[in-house]
């Protein structure tokens, strides 16, 4: 890598930003197709009820309308379908109900679709839902996981009795109970994982296309991994071949998770434009958004931590109940397993460590990945459990975490995954520099002068990222594989278009991946343009999420420009007329080895596509594509620390100082990796001290809007303190680990661990996320009742 | 949002008629509080008739011993208003602090007051501060104006065309915001004006905004934080949502009255 002006790790202006920043951003709501109609989707406002004869005639009559489909009319396209299967302890699979895409016998939650009304306008399709009428027998909901596994409860799904999808473990049971056996102390905690809405800013939508010319549907959506939205809605709900299914996903405004799952919306979209030979678009409104986007987290846990009499880790076991939701959506039953229970060795060397995880059916919105996914709700609870695990054994809340470090790599933990590297003792070191945490009580004191109880926090952790060999995670019930693919077109005239299976929804691919070609090749920044998110352009994909698409598809990327430039090399031996063995690259020239004779990439290029004067045998053309299936996850880790001043009078918390100190492997582009940083931050602190999902009893969405529902703001946020200490992934060619989740993972325990310590000295000794200002009046009124 | 007539009159009486003119006509000033009912389909009133041409609605003049604000006028022009933040600066201190910015260029407080939405910072401070609301055809005291949630003694057709503040010799404005929506949870306007102390809460209440006579009593004994701090409200009454139950409002109420008398110096 030669590092230049716009090379790997060059400050570099994002490339998108010129269009998005003047409103040239192309999103599927600005595509329109000739002769488009428009659906609205008729969603149940009961969380649970049988359904009977729904009546259509009125809407079917009303102005405007062109069709209404129901349920019924779907019965023989397959359901929606999940991508992970999980087996219990008893060895059993998961209980894996149908989940129709428009609701057939019952509705589940309110938010399922109900009907599809298609018309001329939007506003006409609207009108008319309006004018369906369901018949409904109002079922009891059970809207919690309390709810859901109560005596007694009612059924989601008749097959799943108590609700339970599947009972879940992972870690050496007995080994564990041995650890506690043999402790001198056992530290317990109980911890809720709040539910959380994602909230991209852009809704979700669709438009949908059926050409009889070519036979060929053509599916524009807001999604995160075309392929996979192919691969599902193709060969499991409308039993279509990939060559007759092109699925588009062009600007994509956020998805934080929630735009991985294959929706029933894009099913029936897609039907409908079959049925009606018509396009079909539909925009989500933000209210629609708030009950049919997948939700967030939203567990129950108690653990406990067996200790030596110095405070060594010996075991840890941790129970975990989780709400999946009423239907099992993408990647919904993965998330509380294989992305949450394998964390629980966190960057400490405990010996032993079992988790269990029942997880639950209730009638909400289905629950998915939510940036972090799992590794959020492993390394709260961890953190909190530390830290108790200090106070009550009057340790310093640093030294326990330090004395546990592991620091020998490669480590195997007992929860299956073996980290590469890492230096946990430089990041805690910088960050506690950083935030100046040594003068911290003197802080303190100024507060307490102003009648303010200042309180610091600090979590370690690490992630486990770039998700996965393929091999492995199909061994745990992973029904795809999670390689990337990259391909790399070196034109005629040396300009180069690379192609990605990940996808591009803010993350700013189109500079980074150009930085990494650009660099390799030694061609000019701006002559490097990338393609994604279109199934008809890109060979194949897994798309972005679990911060995989600079470990996995960055490196699919890396090694299809290392194929492009060994064929430069055959063709550079054949104009100098020297042997392939001697020809170097570097900086888009090929020299032969100590001598100045030389030819540029736009030489070779150009004779590849001119193939006048050429090797024999060798193929026309300069352009390859790499496959890469990761060998390992990338483990990114680092120290949070956090500090808070809250209003005893009000229990109104201010968080007045983050720092970051973060191993996130290589940093291609720099203002990339703080925005990143930075917006995980917030989505952390939103989940700790604001944004709180809330369902009725009855199954209503008490939190469904903005009126209700916090969002963080810049107001909420302090300015970030980001610091990076750097050790480099072993495993993939670039050195990188992954930055989208950071933030949401370590900082949330960071923030509540000061908020306690804010408040230990009232007799406060937890606190429940979010961290509102009445949860913290009513616990100091708790404590001092 | 179903279809409506919109009416963009050019005088009071223009508007009147219009009003007059078709059964489910509803006036529309900044349309903050109206537009987002309608989207959700709450209110789908067949006419609207914008203020927003009416010449002489968004003057604020300086009366000598009082300060009025024509109905027109949004919260950004009253916080901006020179005369405002020399004469009442708690008022324009409190028209500052509504919403967000785009609320403030955009919300009225002829809007403000004619809605009269329990959450709404203005009922505060037109009870304390003494403010006249000036219609179309009459004038009436803050005390008679805020009769409850939502409602008010305005006929149909009637418009407000000012709001009059008596000028305090002293009065500040203390607001704990709901996180999400901005909207005040417990908002007390303190007043010391010419009808001696008030004490006005917004945002906690059921029935909307309210006086705290005990408050009031112990302030025109003792002008101090001290003379509020003991006196609790009763929880009874009190909004609750997700953000705050009828107990917290009740305790925020006297913290924010402690802290607004602390603020009139």
């Amino acid at each position: 890598m030669s590092g230049n002006g716009t090379g790997i790790g060059a400050s570099v202006k994002r490339k998108e930003d010129a269009r998005f920043l003047t409103g040239r951003g192309r999103y599927t709501d600005d595509i329109n197709l000739p002769g488009q109609l428009y659906g609205y989707i008729l969603r149940s406002g009961m969380a649970h009820a049988k359904i009977g004869a729904v009546h259509t005639d009125a809407a079917k009559a009303a102005p405007g309308v062109h069709a209404v489909f129901t349920g019924k009319d779907m019965e023989g396209v397959g359901g929606i379908p999940t991508g992970w299967l999980i087996h219990s302890k008893d060895g059993s699979p998961m209980v894996e109900p149908a989940h129709p895409a428009l609701a057939t016998d019952k509705v589940r939650y309110v938010g399922d679709c109900v009907a599809i009304v298609v018309a001329e306008t939007a506003e006409q399709a609207r009108s008319a839902a309006n004018l369906i009428d369901v018949e409904r027998e109002e079922l009891p909901a059970v809207a919690s996981i309390e709810a859901a596994e109560a005596d007694g409860a009612a059924l989601v799904h008749d097959e799943a009795p108590g609700n339970v999808c599947y009972d879940w473990e992972v870690g050496d049971r007995a080994a564990t109970d041995a650890a506690f056996d043999a402790a001198d102390h056992v530290v317990s905690i109980d911890v809720v994982n709040n539910r959380l809405i994602p909230n991209a800013i852009e809704p979700r939508a669709a438009i949908a296309n059926f050409d009889p010319a070519t036979g060929e549907y053509t599916l524009y959506t807001t999604s995160q991994n075309p392929h996979l939205v192919r691969l599902l809605l193709g060969a499991f709900v409308l039993g279509l071949p990939e060559h007759k299914l092109r699925i588009v996903a062009p600007d994509v405004g956020g998805g934080f998770g929630s735009k991985i799952p294959h929706y029933a919306e894009e099913a029936i979209l897609t039907w409908t434009a079959g049925q009606l030979g018509r396009p079909v678009k539909w925009t989500c409104e933000r209210l629609d958004a708030f009950k049919s986007d997948t939700h967030g987290r939203d567990h129950i846990s108690t653990a406990k931590l067996a200790l030596d009499a110095d405070g060594h880790f010996l075991g840890l076991h941790v129970t975990t109940r989780a709400n999946l939701g009423a239907y099992l959506s993408t990647f919904a039953t993965c998330v509380p397993t294989y992305l949450y229970g394998i964390l629980f060795a966190g960057p400490y060397t405990t010996p032993a460590v079992y988790c269990e995880v029942k997880s639950f059916f209730t009638n909400t919105v289905p629950v998915d990945a939510l940036r972090g996914a799992g590794r959020p709700e492993a390394t709260y609870l961890l953190e909190r459990l530390v830290d108790k695990a200090a106070v009550e054994l009057g340790m310093d809340r640093v030294e326990i975490r330090r004395k546990n470090f592991i620091r020998e790599f490669p480590y195997q933990t007992p929860v299956a995954l073996q980290y590469d590297q890492g230096d946990y003792d430089a990041t805690l070191d910088l960050a506690l520099e950083a935030s100046d945490w040594a003068g911290f009580e003197g802080r303190r004191a100024e507060s307490a002068a102003r009648g303010k109880l200042r309180g610091i926090g600090i979590s370690t952790f690490i992630e486990a990222c770039g998700i996965a060999p393929s091999a492995v995670v199909g061994s745990l019930g992973a029904r795809a594989g999670l390689y990337e693919s990259g391909s790399v077109r070196v034109h005629p005239t040396g300009s180069v278009s690379v192609f990605t299976g990940t996808h591009s929804h803010g993350q700013g691919h189109e500079t980074t991946f150009a930085q990494i070609v650009s660099d390799m090749l030694g061609v000019d920044f701006d002559a490097v343009d990338v393609v994604h998110g279109d199934s008809a352009k890109i060979p194949f994909g897994m798309g972005t999420y679990g911060s995989r698409s600079l470990a996995v598809g960055g490196t699919a990327i890396y090694l299809a420009v290392e194929k492009v430039i060994e064929k430069g090399r055959k063709i550079a031996a054949h104009l100098l007329e020297a042997s392939v063995e001697d020809i170097e690259f570097d900086n888009g020239s090929f020299t032969v080895a100590g001598t100045d004779r030389s030819t540029s990439l736009g030489d070779v290029a150009l004779t590849a596509y001119v193939p006048h004067n050429y090797p024999e045998g060798l193929e026309p053309g300069l352009e390859e594509t790499a496959f890469y299936d990761p060998l390992n996850f990338t483990f990114p880790a680092g120290t949070h620390v956090a500090e808070v001043e809250v209003d005893p009078e009000t229990g109104a918390v201010d968080l007045v100082a983050v720092t970051g100190a973060d191993d996130v492997g290589r940093v291609i582009t720099p203002m990339i990796g703080a925005g990143q940083l930075h917006g995980g931050l917030a989505h952390g602190i939103g989940q700790a001290l604001l944004e709180d999902c809330i369902y009725q009893d009855d199954g209503q969405l008490a939190t469904g809007s903005y009126l209700d529902y916090t969002m963080p703001r810049a107001a909420d946020l302090p300015s970030f303190n980001i610091n990076h200490n750097t050790t480099l992934c072993t495993h993939n060619p670039l050195g990188a680990k992954g930055v989208g989740e950071v933030g949401s993972i370590g900082i949330p325990p960071a923030v509540i661990n000061a908020v306690i310590d804010a408040l230990r000295p009232l007799g406060v000794n937890d606190m429940t996320m979010p961290a509102t200002s009445q949860r913290v009046w009513q616990a100091i009124q708790q404590a001092q009742g | 949002m179903n279809d409506f007539t919109y009416h963009a009159p050019t005088s009071l009486d223009e508007a009147l008629a219009a009003l007059r003119g078709a059964e489910g006509a509803k006036l529309i000033a900044g349309g903050h509080s109206l537009l987002p009912v309608m989207k959700l389909n709450l209110a789908a009133p067949s006419d609207l008739v914008s203020l927003a041409g009416v010449p002489g609605l968004a003057d604020i003049s300086d009366d000598g011993d009082s300060v009025t604000v024509g109905a027109m006028c949004t919260h950004a022009q009253v916080a901006g208003s020179e005369t405002v933040q020399g004469r009442i600066p708690a008022l324009a201190a409190m028209a500052d602090g509504i919403g967000d910015a785009q609320v403030r260029n955009a919300g009225t407080i002829g809007g403000s007051v004619a809605h009269n939405d329990p959450a709404a910072d203005y009922p505060a401070a037109c009870v304390a501060l003494g403010a006249t609301i000036v219609t179309d055809r009459r004038e009436i005291g803050a005390d008679d104006f805020f009769q409850g949630m939502f409602m008010t003694p305005l006929a149909g057709d009637e418009v407000v065309t000012a709001v009059r503040f008596p000028v305090p010799s002293r009065a500040a404005y203390a607001k704990f915001a709901n996180p999400a929506s901005k909207y005040a949870v417990a908002g007390v306007m303190v007043a010391d004006g010419p009808d001696g102390v008030r004490v006005a809460v917004t945002g906690a209440s059921g029935d909307g905004v309210f006086r705290v006579g005990e408050m009031e009593a112990a302030l025109a004994g003792s002008f101090s934080a001290d003379a509020v701090a003991g006196i609790s409200v009763s929880s009874e009454g009190m909004l609750s949502d997700t953000a705050a139950g009828a107990d917290y409002r009740a305790h925020l109420v006297t913290v924010m009255a402690k802290r607004a008398v602390e603020a009139c110096g």
